[in-house]
């Protein structure tokens, strides 16, 4: 890192800050040090431009600059009986709006409706020429040109800082509550997920959390409060065994702390795995291969994601986690990690690079933010 | 390209495909000419009809060779002009990549070819309880390359999202006949959207030969209300009000009085005649849940006083409205010898200020519209209904679905919410977005294909290509290149 941080107040000077640099990368709320860290690299704080600047709640969307803190837009959305149905991430510990949407990661709330991709319709970013850019639109549905909206979910500050974004945004369900089954074995958890998944119960959240005694089974179920009781009977009907059931404050503080990462160790690296229920097995082995089946860890969202909690004590094992993950063909991103945690934001099976370095060759030429397309590259690093 | 060339290069591709598989000539091709934009024909160099995706990569793999443009053509629905020839291309009849060749229940995902009609995905889901989400009109004809190539909708976009919400993974053939997958099985990805980045790009980033779709379980049970009211704004207030009740319907639509005797005499759906404003608003899900939330959405619904109101009775019934919705495009065109279809999106709260301005802008040009639309995510579908043969009138209809779009955009919105700009609409993405905004998509375009083969003169304003709106007959026009029906 070279030199403090500049701290832009306006997307104009977001844009001087980038044409000034030679490699820099943009930073929010800072709770993904693995992401805005690299050798050399200038860190370009955006959290000077933060804001609700539009919220039309009978519209579902609402506009902020990518420095606003999602507390701050999910305390607002809260007021009108809305959320964000994507479900981000660290949003106690200051993660922003542009944060999120770089990392590209989702909560177990993701499984109801979508995730960022599906959430997000517009975007202002500086891209790597110091060019203000707008793609999409602010309205719920838009085909018109390139969508570039999607592009930035998951770039990771490698094709251009953002500056604002506006969400589709939904009405929370009426209530909330959540059905637990502990200790489960891990193929009997995936088993008993599939069946509640494929029954006609709609579900928000379906995770399974390891622990000493096995796995445990949640499963969150919202809507209508006159409905959720035969609702919650009827999905416990399904996995045809004890079940607790979780309501009130007890069921949001579950949800809460899950994606605050309040499970995993402070010290720990927390990657994001996407998944599927039947590579699931393939992410147990290549764990247990590692010695590492003890690890902290949640499929998430109906199986479609891990996190695990990767132990600080074990971080010179990264590359060789990252070379087992390429070879069972899984991705991972080092999510919530030290900067000097992982050898790369991204560790694993990588698809797409010829495309993405067209792309990268299109929005930054310079090379200012990096080359995630380089397969090779420990860091990011100039072309 | 010299006529030695130009003879090689054909026997090129008649080596790779065989004589009978290369079209060339007028009445072979005449069929490939237009599509659902059929205000304009061209007539490209040749037609190809693949089998295989390694047919498709010889293919681009020639015409990059040779700098011969081409595009991907399905099943020729596209109301932009999206399939369009280039006119001196290559045609890749897709429609032979048909087979649906995994549906994974566990995954909830089907892997298929592009050639594979819409509708196809959802019956082959069918036995797993599962079907595909997005259903634009043409769903029993239009495949799923060419939805993945403009984004296609439907009427459940506002819950579900549109086709790139729906696409996980992608095995694409670049414009220089590379071959790449993006994306996967997973919900989740990880790095830039490479995926999201390429559904919506009109193919003017090559030819995706395998795409991995998302499925969901089939609701149990659906709630279906049709009301009915005595002006336009008040069937758009009951959906502002529906939305303010904080319920999320599957489907929100509206038909004005011209659409609904359209629909009524064309399939007989059992719409009051005398409507002004017509509404249908879905529920569905699980029973318990649809129960619960239809008492809350009748009541919204009669304190926004509707004369009439029908709750489907039965999944016949439940048919028989939406075929009336659905068939409401063809419907209105019997109304008239000619007509535009206009797709613009304004927020939902401007509705009813869109629809009395397009009311105003019709009179002013003494030309009638229909409307259809959207109403849960705010997409127009204006008819606009002319006589091709009365002299000037083509010109005015065209200048009133200009005037439509500019209002769209003023109004906060987009000019297309489903069916892509393609030909029809590329001299308005100017006035949506600004220079530099244009710029970084024109670079994405050419970092990806340098000699823009792939689908050449659709999207950009500035791309040569014949105008569909110039209203003096285009160059390539007076020369019998390409032609108006």
């Amino acid at each position: 890192m070279t030199g403090a941080p500049s701290r832009p107040g306006s997307a104009a000077e977001v844009a001087e800050a980038v044409r000034g640099a030679e490699l820099v990368l943009p930073r929010g709320g800072g709770t993904k040090p693995a992401l805005w860290s690299a050798e050399g690299a200038e860190v370009l704080d955006v959290s000077a431009l933060s804001g609700i600047t539009e919220y039309l709640p009978s519209e579902y969307t609402v506009t902020a600059l990518a420095g606003t803190p999602l507390a701050e837009v999910e305390a607002r959305l809260a007021a009108e009986g809305q959320y964000l149905p994507f479900d981000p991430l660290l949003v106690a510990a200051g993660s922003t709006v542009g944060g999120a949407v770089a990392a590209g990661a989702n909560g177990p709330g993701r499984l109801r409706y979508g995730g960022l991709r599906d959430f997000l319709l517009a975007v202002t970013f500086i891209d790597g020429r110091g060019e203000i850019v707008r793609g999409g639109a602010k309205v719920v549905k838009n085909a018109a040109g390139f969508d570039l909206p999607k592009l930035m979910v998951g770039s990771l500050g490698r094709l251009g800082v953002l500056t604002e974004c506006t969400f589709k945004v939904f009405p929370h369900p009426e209530s909330c509550a959540t059905l637990r089954v502990p200790g489960m074995a891990v193929d009997e958890a995936i088993e008993a997920a599939g069946r509640v998944g494929a029954g006609a119960v709609e579900i928000e959240c379906l995770d399974l959390v390891h622990g000493l005694a096995g796995w445990d089974l949640e499963i969150r179920i919202g809507g209508r409060s006159f409905a959720l009781d035969a609702r919650l009977k009827r999905a416990a009907d399904l996995l045809d065994t004890d079940v607790t059931t979780l309501s009130g404050d007890a069921d949001a503080s579950l949800w809460r702390t899950r994606r605050e990462f309040g499970w995993a160790s402070p010290d720990a690296s927390v990657l994001k795995l996407p998944l599927t229920p039947a590579t699931a097995g393939a992410l147990e082995q290549v764990l247990a291969d590692l010695d590492a089946s003890h690890v902290g860890r949640v499929y998430s969202a109906g199986v479609q994601q891990a996190f695990v909690a990767w132990p600080a004590e074990r971080v010179a094992d990264l590359p060789a986690l990252d070379l087992a993950l390429t070879e069972a063909k899984l991705t991972a991103l080092a999510l919530r990690a030290p900067a000097d945690a992982a050898p790369r934001p991204i560790l694993g099976y990588r698809t797409g690079g010829e495309l993405l370095r067209r792309v990268e060759q299109a929005l930054d030429p310079a090379g200012r933010f990096g080359r995630l397309s380089s397969p090779s590259a420990a860091l990011p690093s100039r072309p | 390209m010299a006529t030695a060339d130009a003879a090689d290069f054909l026997d090129a591709l008649t080596r790779c495909l065989g004589v009978d598989r290369v079209l060339t000539g007028a009445a072979p091709m005449a069929a490939y000419e237009s599509d659902a934009l059929t205000a304009f024909r061209a007539r490209p160099r040749a037609v190809v009809l693949v089998d295989s995706a390694e047919e498709v990569v010889d293919v681009v793999r020639l015409c990059a060779a040779a700098d011969v443009p081409f595009l991907a053509r399905g099943s020729g629905t596209s109301l932009s002009g999206g399939s369009l020839p280039v006119h001196d291309g290559v045609v890749i009849a897709m429609n032979r990549l048909n087979r649906i060749l995994e549906v994974d229940p566990v995954r909830r995902t089907a892997v298929v070819e592009p050639g594979v009609v819409n509708l196809a995905v959802s019956d082959a889901a069918v036995p797993y309880g599962l079907y595909y989400s997005p259903d634009p009109s043409s769903q029993s004809v239009c495949t799923i390359g060419g939805n993945l190539a403009f984004n296609s909708g439907g009427a459940h976009c506002l819950k579900y999202g549109m086709t790139s919400n729906h696409v996980l993974g992608l095995e694409v053939v670049l414009p220089d006949g590379e071959v790449i997958e993006i994306g996967g099985d997973s919900l989740e990805g990880v790095g830039p959207d490479l995926v999201g980045l390429f559904v919506g790009s009109e193919g003017l980033f090559g030819i995706a030969t395998k795409i991995t779709l998302r499925l969901l379980p089939k609701p149990e049970t659906y709630f279906t209300l049709l009301a009915a009211y005595d002006s336009l704004a008040a069937a758009g207030e009951a959906v502002a009000a529906v939305v303010a009740s904080g319920l999320l319907p599957g489907a929100m639509e509206i038909m004005d009085n011209l659409a609904i005797e359209a629909a009524e005499a064309a399939v007989g759906a059992g719409y009051p005649l005398d409507a002004e404003g017509l509404l249908i608003v879905e529920l569905e899900g699980e029973k318990q849940q649809v129960a619960a939330e239809s008492e809350l959405l009748l009541d919204v619904v009669r304190k926004s006083n509707p004369y009439l109101e029908h709750i489907a009775s039965d999944p016949d019934d439940r048919m028989r409205i939406w075929k009336g919705r659905k068939s409401a495009f063809s419907a209105v065109g019997r109304l008239s010898p000619d007509y535009i279809v206009q797709d613009g999106v304004v927020p939902r709260s401007r509705l009813g200020e869109a629809l009395t301005k397009i009311q105003d802008l019709g009179e002013e040009h003494g030309i009638r519209v229909a409307n259809v639309f959207h109403a849960g995510d705010g997409n127009l579908h204006p008819l606009i209904l002319f006589d091709g043969r009365v002299e000037g009138e083509l010109e005015r209809a065209e200048e009133l679905a200009g005037e439509i779009l500019r209002l769209c955009i003023d109004l906060g919105g987009s000019i297309t919410g489903e069916h892509g700009v393609g030909m029809e609409k590329r001299q308005y993405l100017g006035e949506m977005f600004g220079e530099a905004d244009l710029d970084a998509m024109r670079r994405i375009r050419l970092a990806i294909d340098p000699g823009e083969l792939a689908n050449r003169g659709k999207m950009f304003p500035d791309a040569e290509a014949p105008a569909l709106l110039s209203h003096a007959p285009h160059p390539l026009e007076a020369a019998g290149v390409i032609s108006r029906e």
